[in-house]
């Protein structure tokens, strides 16, 4: 079989999984899952999960875990609102508050997993409870808001329209696909070329063209949807920039190679001159920042901060991470993968909620749907290597 | 009853990218010792996994018949049912738990599901002294020498009665006391009519306790030929399809400065307080030398090597100095980038990524170098671990292999070019050749003369005297934490490396 195709297979058949997800939603609503603005609205929900799951692929990757997520995310917000609501701050100084807050976490769990060696599994349980006391403390268990409007911009505002306000359909969004995908092929040729000079193996052309197809459809389905309706929401491309930078640090720096390095073989990482315990405070300071991230686009789309916010979105963001082809073990992860992820969990959560179906039975199906992710992973796997 | 217990009929196994087997045939007499040897990635191990069912039945192409009947394993349980064995070349022990525990594993001595801890530790008490281990089965694998880890896999495999036991290299880690055990146990068990296949790439052993001797070259069989119709240089020149004439290229040379000098070295033991891992240890390395370090297992050579860059933080005492400078490494980053490099015995366990490529694996300890400011230059990064797959002559389809599908010997290479590309300026190899084939044995001494040459200082850490002795320019020997005497290469043999390796110091005088 072709190696590249046997080493991309997982994510093939999560995307297969994807389609085939919304496939049974759009047959069991009668096409109200597929319309315009279902599909936009859905992509927005997505956006703090997958703001979330961009950033915990690299801790799950260097053999780590995050539990306390939601409970900081919440608790980020919560701050940004009081800020806000009862100081009347603006809106860059209440935000570069949050993110400072967020490193200021990021760099508390980092200290007691990599200095005090305590599991990132405990550090951050607690970390889950004591920001839940935080969030209560800070919003006093009340509904907090409205929000300035340019801050509730980045959660519910768009791409100003190239056409004008009044244009039916948005090309915005359109021209941005196009650009994506233009650079990506690119990357792409770029990338044959110098492989090709340097006698690596290059894919068939037929399979460049079945990526660039799949590129292709994959910008069509997320970018045409969202032209029909109201166009491009800032969050989702937030959440394509952060993508974007963190797929960067993970292939093409030496960090990211380190972190994988640490991952898999930590002795072999220790002995080959990496400074475990510096990597993994830069990573969950980094980590810290991301979840404030997530806080922020979250707070903004409610438009308030409440009690509540962020609850159980670390299970969430852990299930996308996992269904996109990351290792709980470490040193296995993609952010292109927890990203698909991020999207079957708000799929079936939208989906779901359209179909009005008990909450009882919400969970259980995610939960199934977590399980046969994984168990088709791991079958799949085990086809592949041997 | 079949003369031959065992029949593989042109077996053939493809891995993306290689053809490990190609239509390899290989019988087995019922009750011989059965060599089987080759070169690293000849596929001595793929062909004892698949007998073993480890690559189970339609993964490859071609028959198994035990016993005359064709079987069809799909799985290590059914090999095992049929009395088949296999310790395999990676150590398989999980080291949280105990030996007795380790032994039974998936065997455990049960009744109802509960498992009889008397009824497993007696018998575990059995099993440890007939391969010669006086140890308590409840202590736990993971804090044990690798030596002593494979006598256990050789007590589990002997666990299950089987009539056909595999052993893959498992010499390899063991001092030389525990090989005279393991062959003695073998020659015993042969007594008692059980078959083995022994995979070794130390020939001295082949020849001892083989009655027959399978080589295997590029995945097909060369020859099976009763060992008594062989000598070495046949048996090598089978292998790597040429003669050999030469095993060790020793070159004398006029030492130079001193490069490293260590003084009262000594690390504490931080498991027994007031006891000393290593015991005011004091040499001095040369420019344009090769040191030898001999001694049993677990004396401290790996633990001198590894407090010498730095990996124990601050536990040790004692001064170092780098061409002349005093250093004090507390990390083995610090001991890198002065230039002071350290190859991991243990390959799979420190020295390799195996999840990660062989480019990835090269580049790990210099990614400063294939870098700027942070982004790692992908194209710098190619091109200079293509160049040293072409000079090691590591065997594999591409820079893009995961290294865990390496043969063991390809591996060490890999792990090699990873501290050759920090170019260092003293070089400490642990075991470097462990498990290496005799053609790749001697790449790595020309290439360890060539670093010299280069301007390097070597210290080589090895088990095996003849190597040590065939190489090394001066040979320290270690006993107790300490070093007991100090050799030059002509005053060096074997018997006294011996003598000093196992007596007291100061008895000695
Ligand atoms: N899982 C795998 N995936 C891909 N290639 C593999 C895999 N396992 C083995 N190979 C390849 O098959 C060939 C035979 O490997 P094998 O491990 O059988 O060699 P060996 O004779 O045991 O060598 P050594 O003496 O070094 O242990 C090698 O080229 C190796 O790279
Ligand atoms: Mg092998």
């Amino acid at each position: 079989m072709n190696e590249s195709i046997q080493r991309n297979i997982r994510q093939y058949t999560m995307i297969a999984a994807l389609l085939a997800i919304w496939l049974i939603f759009t047959v069991l609503t009668g096409g109200i899952f597929i319309s315009p603005r279902n599909l936009s609205n859905l992509f927005l929900q997505s956006a703090t999960i997958a703001i979330l799951s961009i950033g915990l692929v690299l801790v799950v990757v260097s053999g780590n875990l995050d539990l306390s997520l939601g409970s900081v995310a919440g608790f980020v917000g919560a701050i940004v609102a009081v800020l806000q609501v009862n100081f009347q701050m603006d809106t860059v100084s209440s935000i570069a508050i949050a993110l400072m807050v967020g490193a200021l976490i990021g760099l508390w769990h980092g200290y007691w997993i990599a200095y005090r060696r305590v599991s990132a599994l405990i550090v951050t349980l607690g970390s889950f409870m004591i920001f839940r006391g935080g969030v209560i403390g800070v919003t006093g268990g009340a509904t907090i808001g409205p929000m300035e409007d340019s801050f509730k911009f980045l959660g519910q505002g768009f791409l100003p329209e190239l056409l004008g306000p009044e244009s039916e359909f948005k090309v915005t969004g359109m021209v941005l696909a196009l650009t994506i995908v233009a650079v990506l092929v690119a990357f792409e040729v770029v990338n044959r070329s110098n492989r090709r000079a340097h006698g690596l193996k290059v894919s068939s052309v037929g399979a460049l063209l079945g990526k660039l197809a799949a590129l292709s459809l994959a910008a069509a389905v997320v970018f045409l949807p969202l032209g029909a309706y109201q166009g491009v929401p800032m969050a989702i491309v937030l959440v394509l920039a952060l993508a974007a930078i963190f797929h960067f640090i993970a292939q093409d720096t030496t960090f990211g190679r380190r972190i994988f390095a640490i991952g898999g073989n930590k002795e072999a990482a220790a002995l080959s001159g990496i400074d475990i315990k510096k990597h993994i405070l830069v990573l969950y300071v980094m980590m810290g920042i991301m979840t404030a991230v997530a806080g922020i686009i979250f707070t903004a789309r409610l438009n308030a901060a409440t009690a509540t916010a962020g609850n159980l979105f670390e299970l969430d963001a852990i299930a996308a991470v996992v269904i996109g082809g990351s290792s709980l073990a470490g040193g296995v992860g993609t952010i292109a993968g927890a990203l698909v992820g991020a999207l079957v969990m708000s799929s079936l959560d939208n989906g779901m909620s359209l179909l009005d179906m008990d909450v009882t039975w919400q969970y259980v199906l995610k939960g199934l749907i977590l399980l046969a992710a994984v168990w088709v992973d791991t079958a799949t796997q085990k086809k592949t290597r041997f | 009853m079949a003369e031959h217990i065992l029949e593989m009929k042109g077996i053939s196994k493809d891995f993306p990218g290689v053809r490990a087997l190609n239509g390899v045939t290989f019988q087995v007499v019922r009750g011989h010792c059965h060599g089987l040897v080759g070169e690293n990635g000849a596929g001595k191990s793929t062909l004892m996994k698949i007998l073993s069912g480890f690559y189970p039945h339609g993964t490859y192409e071609g028959d198994i018949l035990v016993e005359g009947s064709v079987r069809h394993f799909r799985g290590i349980r059914d090999s095992e049912h049929a009395g088949i064995a296999i310790i395999f070349q990676e150590l398989a022990l999980a080291p949280n738990l105990s030996i007795a525990e380790n032994i039974f594993l998936g065997n455990e001595l049960a009744q109802n599901g509960v498992i009889d801890a008397a009824a497993t530790h007696q018998k575990t008490q059995q099993i440890l002294k007939e391969v010669g281990l006086d140890l308590d089965p409840e202590t736990l694998v993971g804090g044990l020498g690798i030596g002593v880890r494979q006598l256990i896999e050789i007590a589990k495999a002997l666990s299950k009665n089987a009539d056909l036991l595999i052993l893959d290299e498992p010499t390899a880690a063991l001092t030389e006391t525990e090989t005279e055990t393991l062959l003695t146990i073998l020659n015993r068990l042969r007594n008692k009519g059980v078959t083995c296949i022994y995979i070794s790439h130390k020939l001295n052993e082949i020849f001892r306790i083989t009655d027959t001797v399978t080589i295997l070259r590029d995945g097909q069989t060369i020859r099976t030929l009763p060992t008594k119709a062989l000598d070495e240089a046949k048996v090598i020149s089978f292998m790597v399809g040429r003669e050999m004439n030469e095993m060790y290229p020793y070159r004398s040379r006029v030492p130079g400065k001193p490069m490293l000098e260590v003084k009262q070295w000594s690390v504490a033991d931080p498991e027994i307080p007031g006891r000393l891992r290593l015991n005011r240890v004091d040499f001095t390395l040369h420019s344009n030398e090769i040191l030898g370090i001999s001694g049993l297992m677990g004396v401290g050579r790996t633990e001198l090597a590894k407090s010498l860059i730095g990996a124990y933080g601050k536990v040790v005492s004692g001064e170092l100095y780098l061409d002349g400078s005093l250093q004090r490494f507390e990390t083995p980053r610090q001991a890198i980038l002065a230039g002071l490099n350290y190859l991991p015995e243990d390959r799979k366990g420190s020295g390799l990524n195996l999840m990660m490529d062989i480019k990835e694996n090269m580049t790990l300890a210099s990614l400063d170098r294939v870098s700027s400011r942070g982004v790692l230059k992908k194209n710098l990064e190619i091109v200079e671990s293509e160049r040293y797959v072409q000079k090691l002559a590591i065997k594999t389809p591409s820079i893009e292999q995961k290294t865990g599908n390496l043969s063991g010997g390809n591996q060490q290479k890999v792990a090699l070019a990873k501290w050759m590309l920090c170019s260092p300026r003293v070089l400490i190899l642990d075991e470097p050749t462990r498990g290496i084939d005799v053609g790749a044995k001697f790449e790595i001494y020309n290439l360890m003369n060539d670093l010299v040459e280069a301007g390097l200082s070597v210290i080589m850490i090895s088990s095996e005297l003849p190597e040590l002795l065939g190489v090394c320019n001066r040979i320290l020997v270690m006993y107790e934490g300490r070093i007991s005497a100090e050799f030059s290469h002509d005053e060096a043999n074997q018997e006294k490396i011996m003598a000093a390796a196992c007596l007291n110091p100061t008895e000695q005088q």
